[in-house]
């Protein structure tokens, strides 16, 4: 199964398209419900870094929730039963990417269900969906 | 929460704030530009100084920032202190999304603080926080890094912040945000540095609900589609607007040495071309733009006391820049010119404001009006970087009533050391970068900021050119006035005037409609009359009056791509323009 790659940073223009289409999933505008998230290296002189869940294939975001609120998900990654979770947000903490983040409306993890939306509208060939390559 | 009409106030002198729901006002200017003009007629009182208390600062979004392609504007209002009314600067960044998404539809902030002071607003409200230990930070680079290391919100906040320019007052200080995004003209930097405001952040994770889903998904697509496939948006992404640069130069409509030429064969040393293969480094956009007009140069230089010890610095151009710190000041030098630009940018100076000032010093102190006695022993001379870049400290710096006259723009030096055929401002305003015939010049003096960006008739101009046939006075006038009517409704939205092509009444409607806000295509163009009105009656409370305005006489010496400017063409559009404005 395919999952959400950063190909080139290096491409990236900080438009944040890609956070706003995330966010379009669920019919609404602005950031708030977005699963990737751009932002500066340190000032936008130094180029854009890209933050996205990597769909890890032993998932520590999934080790540490409470209530078994993050399944896996098949190819890597977790899916998260929105009802079960309390909001804890251990997930959010023991991501090493700091790819999970959060929906302040709904005190929710927002987190990347690798679909490739985002994908769609990144106009600098920054991301792509690809099966994960193994060392 | 579905459309932004929330306004927050924050006082400076309480150090309070609150929150209104001024749905009013929304309702039927819609944002931007409409509201700000509204808030800034009813929280300016008459007369005020503008660098004073009294003179609020006012940030305004609309309600497709945050929703669509290309709705990545803030509109600022004030009271300017350059031309002593209507202040307005736009500018994008991430700070239209950031508002947005903290809660608001507009910012209004009011009175001035006695300590140095900067203000950090979220959803929550405002914290005014102690800036004693960052004021003095002459560089708004960076003033910029370390307020990103104390505010939370990465990715997601705006910075706007001032340099050394608008703390020390200089009358066309702008305002950076996000490092490469500036409230340029008209002097908000000096508003801030009045009233000891180093900074504004702003952060928020609100989402923002449309009117139908899957409606609001197929309009988007719609927009992103004509975005990314349209011609202007590549030619803006590729080499940027400093691609104008070669054409006008060809067609010698490119101001040059204050105006006293319109061409030179140096020009392609800093044209974007030249520039793009040699030093681009980097492009940028603002918060949802698939554009990305942002281009920066990195220019890669030795220390001179050290072998093998280089440093990169990263330098934004843009037509504007180089105009006014090229071409305008003879500095063909690619080199010598991005020096320049990092210098203003640094001390956060409006760029075009800057050359248009330092190119009449140069021209005074070749006629002798001034002489090293009033510049400090500096020989201005066209092309001369280092002499430049020592002066424009010495505008920040105000060391001598000389560059203290600089320092409040070319119309107050030129009315206290003479030459005022050659300090070219309209309305009070140093002039953009455009001399490609009559009607950029009738634009400049009737536009509401007396900015190319009002109505661009550079772009009637150059249609003119090509068809090779010149509208009346009159018909300019009511073109211009018409492009400057629709301009209010975009700068409303906020859309990016790049993407006006886009945006055409009908687009404006739909995608008005799915944000939640009804108004039929048809009835835009009279709400834009009206924004359009509201702000020259604002101006003109604050004294101005189109038939004082002063035409530099360079303008009808300097032949144009259209031949030789008349004065009694541009005095009748003008006169016209104001007719049919009020008709
Ligand atoms: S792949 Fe899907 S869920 Fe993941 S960031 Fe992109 S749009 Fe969001
Ligand atoms: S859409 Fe592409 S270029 Fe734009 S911010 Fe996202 S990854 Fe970067």
């Amino acid at each position: 199964m395919s999952r959400l790659t950063v190909v080139d940073a290096d491409r990236c223009v900080g438009c944040q398209l890609c956070m706003f289409a995330c966010n379009r999933r669920f019919g609404e505008g602005g950031l708030a419900k977005s699963a990737i998230r751009v932002r500066s290296a340190g000032g936008f002189e130094r180029g854009f870094v890209v933050v996205a869940c990597r769909a890890c294939l032993d998932p520590p975001c999934m080790k540490v929730c409470p209530v078994d609120a993050l399944e896996p998900r098949k190819g890597g990654g977790v899916i998260l039963k929105a009802r079960k979770c309390i909001g804890c947000h251990r997930c959010e903490e023991a991501c090493p990417m700091h790819a999970i983040f959060w929906d302040n409306e709904a005190n929710k993890p927002d987190i990347c269900v690798h679909c490739g939306y985002c994908v769609n509208y990144c106009p600098h060939e920054v991301l792509a969906m690809k099966e994960a390559e193994q060392l | 929460m579905r459309l932004p009409t929330r306004v927050l106030m924050a006082d400076l002198n309480t150090r309070r704030f609150s929150v209104e729901d001024r749905a009013d006002l929304f309702q039927y200017y819609i944002g931007g530009s409409g509201v700000a003009i509204s808030l800034l007629n009813e929280y300016c009182p008459k007369g005020a100084d503008p660098l004073g208390p009294d003179n609020p600062i006012i940030f305004a979004v609309g309600p497709l920032v945050g929703l669509y392609p290309l709705a990545s504007k803030t509109v600022a209002m004030f009271k300017s202190p350059l031309t002593g009314n209507l202040g307005e600067s736009h500018a994008g960044g991430r700070s239209a999304v950031a508002i947005r998404s903290a809660g608001y539809g507009a910012i209004v902030i009011r009175g001035a603080s006695e300590t140095p002071i900067y203000v950090s607003v979220d959803s929550k409200g405002v914290q005014f926080r102690d800036a004693s230990g960052i004021w003095g930070i002459a560089s708004s680079v960076t003033t910029g890094r370390i307020i990103r290391e104390l505010e939370t919100g990465a990715g997601t906040r705006t910075i706007m912040r001032i340099g050394g320019a608008g703390e020390r007052l200089v009358r066309y200080a702008s305002v950076i945000t996000e490092t490469y995004r500036h409230f340029g003209r008209l002097g908000l930097g000096a508003v801030f540095g009045s009233k000891k405001l180093k900074a504004v952040t702003v952060s928020g994770d609100h989402g923002f609900e449309v009117s139908d889903r899957k409606l609001y998904r197929e309009t988007y697509d719609d927009v992103y589609k004509r975005a990314v496939s349209s011609p202007v948006m590549k030619k803006y992404h590729d080499i940027g607007t400093a691609s104008n640069i070669m054409p006008l130069n060809l067609q010698k409509g490119l101001p040059t040495m204050n105006l006293r030429a319109t061409t030179s064969p140096e020009a392609e040393r800093i044209s974007g071309e030249k520039l793009a293969e040699n030093y681009l480094g980097r492009r940028v956009a603002c918060a949802h733009c698939p554009v990305a007009c942002i281009h920066i140069a990195a220019l890669r230089e030795p220390y001179a006391n050290e072998p093998y010890f280089y440093k990169t610095t990263m330098i934004p151009y843009d037509y504007e820049l180089i105009y006014a710190l090229g071409s305008m000041l003879g500095v063909f030098d690619e080199k010598m010119m991005l020096h320049l630009i990092d210098a203003v940018e640094i001390w956060g100076l409006d760029a075009m404001s800057t050359g248009v000032v330092l190119a009449w010093a140069t021209e005074a102190m070749e006629r002798g009006l001034i002489g090293q006695g009033e510049t400090l022993g500096l020989a201005l001379k066209w092309g001369d970087e280092p002499a430049y870049a020592k002066a424009v400290e010495h505008i920040v710096k105000q060391p001598n009533e000389f560059y203290a006259a600089l320092a409040r723009g070319v119309d107050f030096a030129s009315k206290r050391y003479g030459g005022e055929e050659y300090a070219m401002a309209f309305g009070g305003n140093e002039m953009p970068g455009y001399h490609t015939g009559p009607i950029s010049h009738v634009g400049h003096l009737t536009g509401s900021r007396h900015s190319h960006l009002d109505a661009a008739g550079y772009s009637i101009d150059q249609a003119a050119l090509k068809d090779k046939l010149l509208p009346d006075a009159k018909t300019a006038a009511s073109k211009l006035l018409k492009e400057e009517a629709w301009r209010q409704v975009l700068s409303s939205l906020v859309v990016c005037f790049f993407a006006r092509g886009i945006y055409d009444k009908d687009m404006v409607s739909k995608t008005l409609a799915t944000a939640g806000h009804k108004v039929p295509p048809e009835a835009l163009e009279s709400i834009g009359m009206q924004i359009l009105r509201e702000k020259n009656r604002f101006k003109e409370r604050e004294g101005f009056n189109h038939k004082e305005l002063r035409i530099p006489g360079r303008v009808f010496e300097t032949p144009s791509p259209l031949g030789k400017i008349d004065e009694k063409y541009l005095r009748e559009s003008v006169e016209e323009f104001y007719r049919l404005l009020y008709a």
